[in-house]
């Protein structure tokens, strides 16, 4: 595969390979805000030289993924070992090249990475031209009882220079589509990334298809699922960072792939999550952030209107299939009744209108159905969606006000640091003065980074929310003019067959 | 409110000497609906030409309840009578809207209370049309035109005073019903002579069944289509709030130019083929059920004149045997005789006749009913299409 496209960029000066913020699990002590920036370095996978690539680590010793990443070229079948394993300690060892990476548990240092970075990766993106298509297709039961569950085909079309080839298929289960995205979200949330959420479990549905009821509710909702499952992929490409996370190329090619077992429901890591969230919900209403920009204000602002507007127009679309649905059952039944109507009706003329009558009502009740369909996957599915987009959106917008507040912090702690020395500065303690000066030095290296930090999230969330938004309307958009267009082909339809009773008187 | 100009009546006017009814005019108060009653005649029997009364639900009533006592009416078929004029849903409906006032944008409000209040003019124009086919069924009658009742009816300017049912009246009502009915069902076990009636009887009673599933069955699917119209109607405001909040740059603008239009588009699609299939189909088939069930009404009539007739033949024999009575059992059956053929000739044509209009409102409405929806399904198709290229334009 040629590398030529992707030129390595020479001002990158520090491409660190750093850590995932899973310490959280080992340590329930400390807070949220403890938890350094990190991300993991996808974008060693861009770099078209592996001998290169070492110089970017040497600055850091500890980083556990210095050796792992000098055979590291698009080429190399080793490139799957360089995945975050970190996010689900729970990952049972499949593959033996991923059991290098040991749980980092306890690292919780900084690592530094250039503002310019990001920036690059999407001037990258000018070489190769945006070109992949996901389709989800094929669930395939798998298995008995409840064990049973639903294995689906992803297959991927492209062109583009990332992959091996230029088609490829693999079999994923439902848990390893969530077990992407908790990776994903783990990497990207808190430094501004807006992750597309995963569709969303549903133990009813999940059981029925386990017991193998084979009727009608049970088939709609595997094709619902495997129609989400689609849109997440699809949503998930398009983003151009995500695109390049080797997760996510793994997730596409490999035939084989760890089994996410923290993404079940009832798991202590489940269990976590829900603490961890409530525990996020608290202090969100505590932290108290001076917004210096206007623009974050009305941005979320215009987010919450967004969220109320779409989850009231998602209950009046899902209302509307539902009634959709009743219209076409009582169009059915009103069609057998006029045909009754019609044969007890001894007047043969009038006997045949109204036969001839029932057959069009039933007609159009077929394409009043047909129309059902159509509105609940398009319109609905997306405006679900967007719902749980929205959520991804404020969970940006909230890490933000969090990583404001670390840097606050780390600040405030600076201050304090400085007072006591100043007093220590009378005392006879050259030894604790030289501490308290270590110290200081530290923190203010911390303070810096804080606010690199918090400005570099707030640029990354500036140029996500603008994605977003033109992503947005272009999908509502298209979703309303193939609404309009099946509604068109259903009213041609109606109209044909209006057309034959009139011709009959 | 007040209706409009006499409308098109669907009944066959067969008038000799002229009698005109129609209703003129008619006022909504809060309960109750005021019908003007204006009647154009050259019968001797009234004062004038031409004259105008008003009148209310009830009394009609009481005038379609009179023909029902009337022996001498046995053996027509009696127009049904119109249905009590209904608001309470939309009243209700009107209520609610008015105290959710606050939870809504005065946008969604004005157009809830403008679709509303069409509802409601709706409802008001069918019940008017309802009590004047009433009338003029009356009028087309070669008997019942003469009614006395009717004339009273129709010339009498003070109030009738004709009160609704007490509680004690309604009851006996019920009652005469469930003798009714179960006689009914004894005398329909008595098989016709007569081939005619005989089918006539089997026809009808299958008739009226059938008439009365398509009548249920198309209530519900217009009750469907209307939720779906609601629905419509909720997603279109939100799409337009959407569009409106959205409205910071260009390409946003668009999008609520676009949205508006898909709005008014699916709104008047949704909203027309509701209010079409309601005052076409269901309305003919609520219609049949009543004079269906008259006509039902009717042959039950002739059948128990049939039945009695044979009893009073069975009295007159065994009179005759004893010998004793024998003049009262003559007279008694020579009475029945001649009830039961007066009966039985009249309804011959009566059944006859309400064919021919059976046939004819079937035919005329379904035409009409056929055309309407092909000229909205046209231009359905062409707003819709109109719509497309709009949003296809501006991407």
């Amino acid at each position: 595969m040629a590398d030529t496209a992707r030129d390595a960029p020479p001002e990158q000066t520090d491409f660190h390979e750093l850590e995932d913020g899973e310490e959280l699990f080992p340590e329930p002590a400390t807070t949220q805000e403890s938890q350094p920036a990190s991300l993991a370095a996808e974008d060693i996978s861009t770099n078209s030289n592996g001998p290169k690539q070492d110089s970017l680590f040497d600055d850091d010793p500890e980083d556990l993924f210095a050796e792992a990443t000098e055979e590291v070229s698009l080429d190399s079948p080793e490139r799957d070992v360089l995945l975050s394993d970190g996010p689900s300690p729970a990952i049972t060892p499949i593959t033996p090249p991923t059991s290098v990476i040991t749980p980092r548990i306890g690292h919780t240092h900084d690592d530094m990475f250039t503002h310019s970075s990001f920036d690059e990766i999407e001037e990258e993106e000018g070489g190769d031209s945006f070109d992949i298509h996901i389709s989800v297709s094929d669930p395939e039961k798998v298995g008995d009882g409840m064990n049973a569950y639903m294995a689906y085909k992803v297959t991927t079309k492209t062109s583009m220079s990332l992959f091996k080839r230029s088609e490829f298929a693999v079999k994923r289960r439902f848990s390893d589509f969530l077990g992407l995205h908790s990776k994903l979200a783990s990497k990207y949330l808190h430094i501004g990334y807006i992750v597309p959420p995963a569709p969303e479990k549903s133990i009813v549905g999940m059981t029925k298809v386990k017991v193998g009821k084979e009727d009608q509710s049970s088939n709609e909702f595997v094709e619902k699922r495997r129609s989400a499952l689609e849109r997440y992929l699809m949503r998930t490409v398009k983003h151009p960072i995500l695109l390049k996370d080797p997760d996510v190329l793994q997730f596409l090619e490999s035939s084989e792939l760890p089994r996410a077992v923290s993404t079940q429901a009832l798991s202590s890591a489940g269990l976590l999550r829900m603490v961890n969230k409530a525990a996020d919900a608290v202090n969100k209403m505590t932290i108290k952030m001076n917004e210096s920009d206007a623009w974050f204000e009305e941005k979320q602002q215009h987010f919450e209107n967004l969220d109320v507007q779409l989850r009231k127009l998602h209950t009046s679309v899902e209302s509307l299939v539902c009634h959709r649905k009743e219209l076409s059952v009582n169009t059915a039944q009103f069609a057998k009744s006029a045909a009754m109507l019609g044969n007890s009706e001894d007047h043969t003329a009038l006997s045949r209108a109204l036969s001839q009558l029932a057959e069009v009502e039933e007609k159009i009740d077929q394409l009043h159905q047909d129309q059902a369909n159509a509105d609940f996957y398009l319109f609905s599915e997306l405006l679900g969606d967007y719902v749980r987009l929205l959520t991804a959106v404020k969970g940006v917008f909230d890490h933000r006000m969090k990583t404001w507040q670390k840097w606050q912090d780390s600040q405030m702690l600076l201050q304090k640091k400085r007072e006591a020395e100043a007093k220590l500065q009378f005392t006879n303690k050259p030894d604790k003065l030289q501490q308290a000066k270590d110290e200081i030095k530290e923190l203010e290296g911390k303070v810096q980074q804080g606010e690199r930090d918090f400005e570099q999230i707030s640029k990354t969330i500036r140029k996500e929310v603008s994605r977003f938004e033109k992503e947005r309307v272009k999908d509502f958009k298209t979703i309303i003019i193939k609404y309009l267009e099946s509604l068109v082909q259903t009213q041609q339809q109606v109209n044909k067959n209006i057309s034959y009773i009139f011709h009959y008187n | 409110l007040s209706a409009p100009a006499p409308r098109a009546v669907n009944v066959d006017l067969q008038t000799d000497a002229m009698l005109q009814v129609d209703i003129s005019d008619a006022l909504s108060e809060r309960d109750k609906v005021k019908f003007t009653v204006h009647t154009k005649s050259t019968l001797p029997n009234f004062k004038q030409n031409e004259f105008s009364v008003v009148r209310q639900h009830e009394e009609f009533i009481w005038l379609h309840d009179s023909f029902v006592e009337n022996e001498e009416y046995a053996g027509y078929i009696i127009p049904p009578a119109p249905p009590r004029p209904d608001f309470d849903a939309s009243r209700e409906k009107l209520q609610k809207l008015g105290e959710g006032e606050g939870s809504m944008t005065k946008e969604e409000f004005t157009k809830m209370k403008q679709e509303l209040e069409a509802e409601y003019l709706a409802i008001f124009k069918k019940t008017v049309a309802m009590h004047e086919v009433f009338l003029c069924r009356v009028a087309a009658h070669p008997v019942l035109r003469k009614d006395l009742n009717f004339h009273v009816f129709l010339e009498y300017n003070q109030d009738l005073s004709v009160r609704g049912k007490n509680k004690k009246e309604k009851l006996e009502d019920f009652f005469k019903n469930v003798v009714k009915s179960a006689d009914g069902v004894l005398v329909a076990g008595v098989k016709d002579v007569d081939d005619f009636f005989e089918h006539e009887k089997t026809f009808l009673l299958e008739y009226h069944n059938r008439v009365k599933d398509a009548s249920a069955k198309s209530d519900r699917m217009i009750r469907s289509h209307k939720n779906a119209a609601d629905d419509i109607n909720r997603i279109a405001s939100s799409l337009y709030t959407l569009g409106t909040q959205d409205s910071t740059d260009l390409c946003k603008y668009e999008q609520m130019l676009s949205l508006d239009f898909t709005r008014s588009c699916l709104h008047k699609i949704e909203a027309r083929i509701a209010a079409d299939e309601d005052l076409k189909l269901a309305d003919l088939l609520k219609y049949y059920l009543r004079e269906s069930q008259a006509a039902k009404d009717l042959l039950y009539r002739r059948s128990r004149a049939l039945v009695d007739y044979e009893n009073a033949n069975k009295a007159l024999d065994k009179a005759r045997a004893k010998n004793r009575d024998v003049l009262q059992a003559e007279t008694s059956q020579q009475l029945c005789c001649h009830k039961f053929e007066k009966i039985s000739e009249s309804a011959k044509q009566e059944l006859i006749d309400f064919k021919t209009r059976r046939v004819a409102a079937f035919r005329k409405n379904l035409v009409e009913l056929a055309e309407l929806e092909l000229k909205h399904a046209k231009g359905n198709l062409q707003l819709l299409q109109g719509c497309l290229g709009i949003l296809k334009g501006n991407t």
